[in-house]
């Protein structure tokens, strides 16, 4: 058996034959990047030397050796287990780079031995970093049972796990540490001074005399009460500054820091884990671009180990083929549309986004109502029933998620009469759902400020109302905290309550009703928006209730598992499958959305509502954002100089340009190279057509002079070259030399 | 450091660890796991490297390969007899390039060997139609599976000979988005 071919002899024995196809620069390139066949061990220990056997000898024998030498120190440099070869060659190639390595130079010896230690203790240290994640066999489980679109979310999950533990981590050490640790370091804290004036009144919440137990759970749950005034709420940091022995420590500059830091921290983190999905969505221009062999060659997840995931898998496949299918069916459809059914498809989009504005704006106005309900009867002294009460208190978040429960159900009614692409209707629903979610915490936030800030008909004394908001501060990080609790609530109460129950009627109840119904659906999209909502929340109000991160990290925490275990047992996929690679991009861009929301309630209110007289440590400052100026103001005065030139007009305006003028010459360059691309990937096309045509004339002129000079015998082939152009040529073409007898040869 | 394991030499395991993407560990319970294939056939001691060779059969019927549609493929495309027999070279070799941390070049080439069904070195209609099959276990209609045959050949094919090469599918497979995250298998 010849040696070289390039892959597996043909077990049919089938001679084909084009040993001009063998000859080509570009075929002898593959030949360095294929695996070679069975005939291994018979070979010289070198395997790099190779070259197709098919007689190079006298076709230009110079540039074929120069080539093996460029290949040859390409694929030196390459390390050994990222080439293509069996694992036996491998370990040769190994011990003959272990032996060349002896020959060299000993500082090369110590160069190349540094290196490989390196890579085996960066290897170490990767799977020992791995085996510390989180969660990691559950993922593991959860990967083989639903594929990888269901593992992104989790994965997603974990992310805020860290995202969350990192931020209540940055607000304790810099905000509540030295305020605990200063006792025990003999540290002086000076408290805000309490001017006595109207401003300043704090009525204590502390519940006093014989106190009921519900009242207990009504503060654990609505954070007032005995909750109030702890490290929980904003309305407790008063000192002003912590006197260590050689340094003074100016804590409503750390709390503002802290708030801007992490605010910051976030976003760079979600940026660079979204860079990676950013590069893919560039890359596909188009927006079903190559999606068959996507799906052909890259849709099976080969971690899949479970029956029931399998079956699921492929029903998953078949369903996005089809749906595939039906799209390009719809484009046609879309394409032949007459004016007068174009004209009639914009109005009825007209009319139902207009009913859907409504039906936002129908949502926004009763979040707004119930809001001022609830903070007017918060503020009744008489407080009789318990679960009037909590109802009451909690009225903004039912109705928020009331809300949030609707609206999706209506979408995804409406957008069948809209008649969109199915693609397309999946990203106006979700972006609809987003939409409608986020915004319905900045109405709340609206509410909240508009009540805030009202003072009957004269502007107020405090610049906000101090008679109901002493402290408003902690009145808004209690929304906030009533906002977590109840969210975690709705979660918990869903999964036990409505889906359990669900299962089961399905599993043994056989009529009709129960099949319509169905067992309950894991839908990613509305579980990511979910998440992304109380993350929202969280970075809304850690600037007023510190702890808030911690109770977020907890409360996803359980979602884990309480969403693990409800996807076991009694949930199954979706059937509309959502493809890992685009869910990981559209995960964090809708967090950056809630991250880019959240930002704006925290800025107006640092900056522009003035912080409150009775509580928290601005208390010496008109607004929270005031205490900046001042320490900058105590600065020396170089740096003093440096920061004012960095904030002035000239130097913002002059960023801005310059800004703008690399994110326009960055667009140029990507549009550029996208020409480029595809000007080559024609050339390509032309290219792989100008050989098979030149081939062709070739083997004519070939067969012209073999007819010419019939007394000539071309040598036969040995069947060792398998290309498979033999469907193009029924004739071996043979070359008019014999093979040379080059050392590959046995 | 570690334990006192009498498998492989240091030599091997350093060899095994610059070969593949595993480390010291992994590979030591990768033998733990071809040794219970067929316990009495693989002996435990490799320090001078045995030629035993375990037949298709017993491979394709581990846990992360039961399930796979392509698992006969994917045996026969290590195994250097083209049949399916695996030495534990070619073992590790497979769940190597398997694994999360091999780069994409040199999975989009074993891809492209597993996908390829009559070993002609081009993905004809005929290999597209049998993975298709293979995928959705024949519930597409015929009509429909010719129709996703041709359309993704149409999406690939660069040099328009109605069939892909491997540079067409390696062109292709790089604007994957998905197959660095489906083509792996975590043992």
């Amino acid at each position: 058996m010849e040696v070289d071919s390039v892959f597996y002899t043909d077990h049919s024995g089938r001679i084909s034959s084009n040993p001009l196809l063998d000859q080509l620069p570009s075929y002898q390139s593959l030949l360095y990047r294929r695996k070679s066949s069975t005939a291994g061990t018979k070979r010289r220990s070198s395997s790099r030397g190779r070259i197709g056997s098919s007689g190079s000898g006298k076709w230009g024998v110079g540039t074929i050796s120069r080539r093996e030498e460029k290949q040859k120190s390409q694929t030196e440099e390459r390390p050994i287990r990222e080439l293509p070869r069996t694992m036996a060659e491998k370990r040769r190639d190994n011990t003959q780079r272990l032996e060349e390595d002896r020959e060299l130079s000993s500082l090369k010896q110590l160069e190349h031995s540094t290196r490989r230690h390196l890579r085996r203790l960066r290897d170490d240290v990767h799977q020992w970093l791995g085996s510390l994640k989180l969660w990691r066999g559950d993922i593991h489980v959860i990967e083989g049972m639903f594929g990888t679109g269901i593992l992104s979310y989790f994965s997603f999950l974990r992310f805020l796990v860290m995202l969350n533990l990192i931020i209540f981590v940055l607000m304790f050490s810099f905000v509540m540490l030295p305020i605990i640790i200063a006792p025990s370091v003999s540290g002086n804290i000076t408290y805000n001074l309490n001017l006595g004036s109207e401003c300043s009144a704090y009525p204590s919440s502390t519940r006093r005399g014989l106190v009921i137990f519900h009242q207990h759970i009504t503060d654990l749950l609505s954070g007032g009460g005995f909750l109030e005034q702890t490290y929980l709420f904003y309305g407790y940091y008063r000192a002003d500054k912590i006197h260590f022995s050689n340094s003074t420590y100016n804590l409503p500059l750390a709390y503002l820091l802290v708030t801007i830091a992490y605010l910051f921290f976030s976003l760079i983190w979600i940026v660079k884990r979204s860079a990676a999905g950013f590069k893919r969505n560039l890359v596909q221009d188009e927006d079903r671009f190559q999606s068959f062999c996507n799906k052909i060659f890259a849709g099976w997840d080969f971690c899949i180990t479970n029956e029931n995931a399998v079956r699921l898998k492929r029903s998953s496949l078949l369903y996005e083929l089809r749906t595939d299918l039906e799209e390009e069916r719809i484009k046609q459809k879309i394409a032949d549309r007459t004016r007068k059914e174009r004209c009639r498809i914009y109005l009825i989009r007209l009319i139902l986004n207009l009913f859907v504005i409504g039906v936002l704006m129908g949502c926004f106005y009763s979040i707004y109502r119930a809001t001022i309900f609830s903070q007017e009867v918060q503020m009744a002294t008489k407080k009789d029933n318990f679960i009037m009460d909590l109802i009451c208190e909690y009225l903004p978040s039912i109705v928020i998620t009331l809300a949030n429960f609707i609206t999706p159900l209506l979408f995804s009614a409406i957008i069948n009469y809209e008649d969109y692409s199915p693609a397309f209707e999946i990203r106006f629903t979700l972006m609809r759902c987003v939409f409608m979610r986020l915004t319905s915490i900045g109405v709340l936030l609206f509410s909240l400020w508009s009540q805030i800030t009202k003072c009957g008909n004269e502007p107020c004394l405090c610049g906000y109302n101090h008679v109901l908001y002493p402290c408003w501060e902690t009145r808004i990080g209690q929304e906030m905290y009533k906002l977590t609790i109840f969210d975690f609530i709705i979660i918990f109460a869903v999964t036990v309550f409505v889906e359990f129950p669900r299962k089961l009627i399905v599993q043994h109840c056989d009529c009709g009703l129960a099949k319509w119904f169905g067992q309950q659906e894991f839908a990613i999209p509305q579980n990511v928006l979910e998440i992304v909502y109380g993350q929202t929340i969280c970075w809304i109000g850690t600037f007023y209730s510190p702890m808030l991160p911690a109770i977020c990290t907890m409360k996803y925490f359980f979602i884990f598992y309480i969403k693990k275990v409800s996807l076991m047992n009694n949930c199954r996929p979706a059937t509309r499958p959502f493809r890992a690679s685009s869910s990981n991009f559209f995960f964090l861009v809708v967090l950056l959305i809630g991250l880019a929301l959240a930002c704006l309630p925290v800025s107006f209110s640092v900056a522009q509502i003035n912080s409150s007289q009775a509580c928290g440590p601005f208390v010496n400052y008109t607004t929270s954002w005031e205490v900046l100026p001042n320490t900058v103001s105590e600065l020396p005065h170089g740096i003093k100089t440096l920061l004012f030139a960095l904030s002035s007009e000239a130097f913002a305006v002059s960023f801005f340009v310059v800004t703008c003028l690399i994110m326009f010459y960055v667009i140029a360059l990507a549009g550029a190279h996208k020409r480029v691309i595809n000007q080559l990937r024609e050339q390509l096309v032309v290219e792989g057509r100008d050989k098979r045509f030149l081939i062709q004339k070739l083997c004519q002129a070939q067969r012209l002079s073999a007819i010419k000079s019939p007394g000539s015998k071309s040598q036969p082939r040995s069947p060792s070259y398998h290309t498979s152009f033999s469907n193009n040529f029924n004739e071996s073409v043979f070359l008019a030399h014999s093979p040379p007898d080059s050392s590959t040869h046995v | 450091m570690g334990n006192k394991q009498t498998i492989f030499t240091d030599e091997q395991l350093d060899a095994y660890q610059d070969c593949t993407f595993f480390t010291r560990k992994e590979i030591l319970r990768l033998h733990s796991r071809y040794h219970e294939l067929a316990p009495h056939l693989v002996p435990m001691d490799y320090t001078n490297d045995p030629d035993c060779k375990l037949p298709l059969a017993l491979i394709v019927n581990m846990p992360e390969l039961n399930e796979n549609p392509f698992r006969n493929r994917i045996v026969e495309s290590f195994s250097e007899d083209g049949m399916g027999n695996l030495s534990f070279n070619e073992f590790v070799d497979m769940f190597s390039v398997l694994s999360e941390m091999a780069p994409r070049e040199l999975k989009a080439i074993y891809a492209f060997k597993i996908y390829d069904f009559n070993v002609d070195n081009y993905l004809c209609k005929e290999d597209l139609v049998k993975t298709l099959n293979r995928l959705t276990k024949e519930e597409l209609t015929p009509e429909e599976v010719v129709l996703v045959c041709e359309k993704a050949i149409e999406e690939a094919d660069l040099d328009g000979d109605n069939k892909l090469s491997y540079a067409d599918f390696e062109n292709m497979i790089t604007r994957a988005p998905d197959f660095l995250s489906t083509f792996h298998i975590r043992i």
